[in-house]
């Protein structure tokens, strides 16, 4: 086991604790940029959307993991992103331009919308943004001269210092994996100054938060901001790769997946962006897996526990009936959301940790280390 | 003024239905601070216990209606206990996102059992209008004011007057100290989930005629009622019937007269106003922290 020594603030912050973090991340890296090569096509296409759905959620974490403001309306902001671009390029505008002009509209979009829910709080913050949501969706919808309306919009390939890069090739996932880098660097280096210092102590008592002298206005619009720019950068990457785009893409369900990303993930690591992105975008892939290849499975357990020929093909029969029901899917995501929910309170990136940790301390490990404690007085209504 | 009148009553009967289930999202707010995003799915749910009841076992309407309600009763209990209860005391947040996935896991659920079909259950009241001069008003329509209007007058009373009620009041202003009261909070915490559920039921069977009954009525109408009830303040019975009758009567309104897809939005852009000058809603209680 490692023993960090710390003799300096500096040590405290520092972005590599040890060099332990160099040399994984090192491979990971490495990892990610050989992966166009290796990776069939189709995995290389959800290894985009893991990039894109982790850029939303590391700016998903900023406001909600990290500043403790909800929000159900980051798909107007991916919205919002995403019809920039496309309104741009029509226009001939470069790709440079128009990704920052996109990620610069959404950010200030987003202060509009943090204003007034500097008042707002839990659960009237929620129904804030679902309003604001919206709002966004019917105007898209409505505006036809921008936005085409319901008919929605083609996005061109990007094209960028002269060479037309297509939504499959694999500079379109550096790309993306770039961005992906450098939001997660920028937020690592944001949480270790002032400004982070104050997001995490809004989220833990805003009171308190005041009477240190933070201005909690100001952050509060700083992280709707900073949040809302990031996911129209998203938004810009999330329109090339469909290369095309309708007001019903970005409804409440898509805001609520955002949510699940971070939840499933962790909402307290920018670990737990990558993960549950991971997840939410595998998970479809994985129970399509499921539907095709579990009847065989289960008639052939069946068979080998001495059902007959007939019964195994019977049984095979039914359990496909089953698994091609409409409405398993969404039977599934309701399951998993709340057995997370119960069980797994601190993501996918809290049980790696809890693992890694029952190994350092191999036989001395407590189950308390990470238990929740459970607060019956009301704090959350009169924060 | 008679197409005036007659937005009026049918805004304020669509209201009514919002604020029946807005008065659940309130109830369970009230006692245990949850918010149960998976109400209008309970309504929904209810909504076809009654059809099974009804429309498929060929029951009497009222034995249907009081079957489905005892019934989505349990299941609200049910729900309460393998969901709610071990991550009560928790952030707010992470109750919220169990409900949703308890929303999810319903809507395909009935989806899967039901079908994706619409149905209709037949009331003794759905064909016959009555006539005030030139205007008209369907019976089905006013069935549902009525219903809330008894509704709502019952659960005020309920709370206000009855122990157990003041036992919910209490439990939700301070578990711990509730329980050292002597209140079994758990218990407490359970019945609020069937009455809920129960109140959520009437609004569905209400409903049927209405809008007809399918697996995604309840997301739809869930959406229209949670504003309903932060438009009323979370927390106050009248104010979630009152919020309710507002965005029915501003949707009726609007659907009427201003251009289309205004019907939609004008909801939300009056709650965004209210939000904004009253962030606790009308009726809501102002609460400061003290430290």
């Amino acid at each position: 086991m490692r023993f960090l020594f710390k003799t300096d603030y500096e040590d405290d912050i520092r972005l590599f604790p040890h060099s332990g973090y160099v040399v994984s991340y090192g491979i990971l890296l490495a990892l990610l940029l050989i992966a166009p090569y290796v990776l069939s096509s189709y995995l290389m296409s959800q290894l985009v959307f893991v990039c894109i759905y982790a850029t939303v959620g590391v700016a998903l974490l900023i406001l909600t993991g990290f500043t403790g403001q909800a929000s159900l309306g980051h798909a107007a902001f991916l919205a919002i992103g995403a019809y920039t671009a496309a309104y741009l390029q029509k226009y001939n505008v470069p790709f440079p331009v128009y990704f920052l002009a996109a990620g610069i509209l959404t950010g200030c979009i987003g202060a509009l919308v943090g204003f007034p829910a500097l008042r707002l709080q839990g659960i009237y913050l929620v129904i804030a943004t679902i309003s604001f949501a919206f709002i966004i969706e019917e105007i898209l919808a409505r505006w036809e001269s921008v936005t085409n309306g319901n008919e929605g919009m083609r996005i061109k390939a990007v094209s960028l210092l002269g060479v037309t890069v297509s939504r499959d090739s694999p500079t379109f996932y550096f790309l993306c994996l770039a961005v992906l880098v450098l939001t997660i660097v920028g937020t690592l280096n944001l949480l270790r100054s002032p400004t982070g210092r104050a997001f995490v102590a809004i989220r833990d008592s805003e009171t308190a938060a005041r009477s240190m002298g933070i201005n909690v206005a100001l952050y509060k619009v700083k992280s709707f901001a900073i949040s809302a720019a990031i996911t129209g950068f998203a938004g810009v990457l999330f329109a090339h790769k469909l290369s095309f785009i309708s007001p019903e893409m970005f409804t409440l369900q898509l805001s609520i997946e955002f949510i699940i990303v971070i939840l499933i993930g962790g909402t307290f690591s920018l670990h737990g962006a990558v993960l549950g992105a991971i997840f939410i975008v595998m998970i479809d892939p994985f129970l399509t897996y499921l539907k095709d290849d579990m009847p065989g499975i289960i008639a052939g357990i069946a068979a080998t526990f001495g059902a007959g020929m007939q019964t195994a093909a019977n049984i095979q029969a039914k359990v496909a009936a089953f698994a091609s029901l409409n409405g398993l899917k969404g039977a599934i995501y309701g399951i998993i959301i709340v057995l997370f929910v119960l069980f797994e309170p601190l993501g996918l990136y809290g049980r790696w940790l809890k693992i890694k940790l029952f190994f350092q301390l191999f036989p001395l490990y407590k189950r308390a280390t990470f238990k929740r404690q459970k607060i019956y007085v009301k704090s959350e209504r009169n924060r | 003024m008679l197409d005036f009148v007659q937005q009026l009553v049918s805004g304020v009967a669509l209201g009514c239905v919002y604020g029946l289930i807005a008065l659940g999202f309130v109830l369970v707010y009230k006692a245990t601070e949850v918010v149960n995003f998976a109400q209008g799915d309970l309504m929904m749910l209810g909504g076809f216990f009654a059809f099974t009841f009804i429309g498929m076992m060929g029951l009497n309407y009222w034995i249907g209606f009081a079957g489905a309600v005892a019934a989505m009763a349990l299941f609200g209990m049910l729900a309460e206990r393998v969901v709610v209860r071990p991550i009560l005391g928790y952030p707010q947040f992470s109750i919220i996102m169990a409900t949703i996935g308890l929303g999810y896991f319903l809507r395909s659920v009935a989806g899967m059992v039901w079908g994706t079909d619409d149905f209709k259950i037949d009331t003794p009241f759905s064909q016959g209008v009555l006539r005030i001069g030139s205007l008209v008003l369907a019976y089905d329509k006013l069935s549902v004011i009525a219903a809330t209007v008894i509704l709502c007058t019952l659960l005020w009373l309920f709370f206000n007057k009855t122990t157990l009620g003041t036992a919910m009041r209490a439990s939700s202003e301070n578990m711990l100290a509730a329980y050292y009261m002597g209140i079994p909070v758990k218990r407490v915490v359970s019945i609020v989930w069937a009455i809920s559920a129960a109140v959520a039921t009437c609004a569905g069977v209400l409903l049927a005629p209405i809008t007809f009954i399918h697996s995604n009525v309840g997301l739809v109408l869930g959406l229209k009622a949670f504003p309903a009830a932060v438009l009323g303040g979370f927390g106050s019975i009248p104010g979630a019937v009152v919020g309710g009758v507002l965005i029915g009567v501003i949707e009726s309104m609007a659907g009427f007269y201003l251009a289309e897809g205004w019907k939609d939005v004008a909801p939300y852009i009056v709650l965004l106003a209210v939000l904004l000058l009253k962030p606790e809603g009308l009726f809501g209680l102002h609460v400061r922290k003290k430290v």
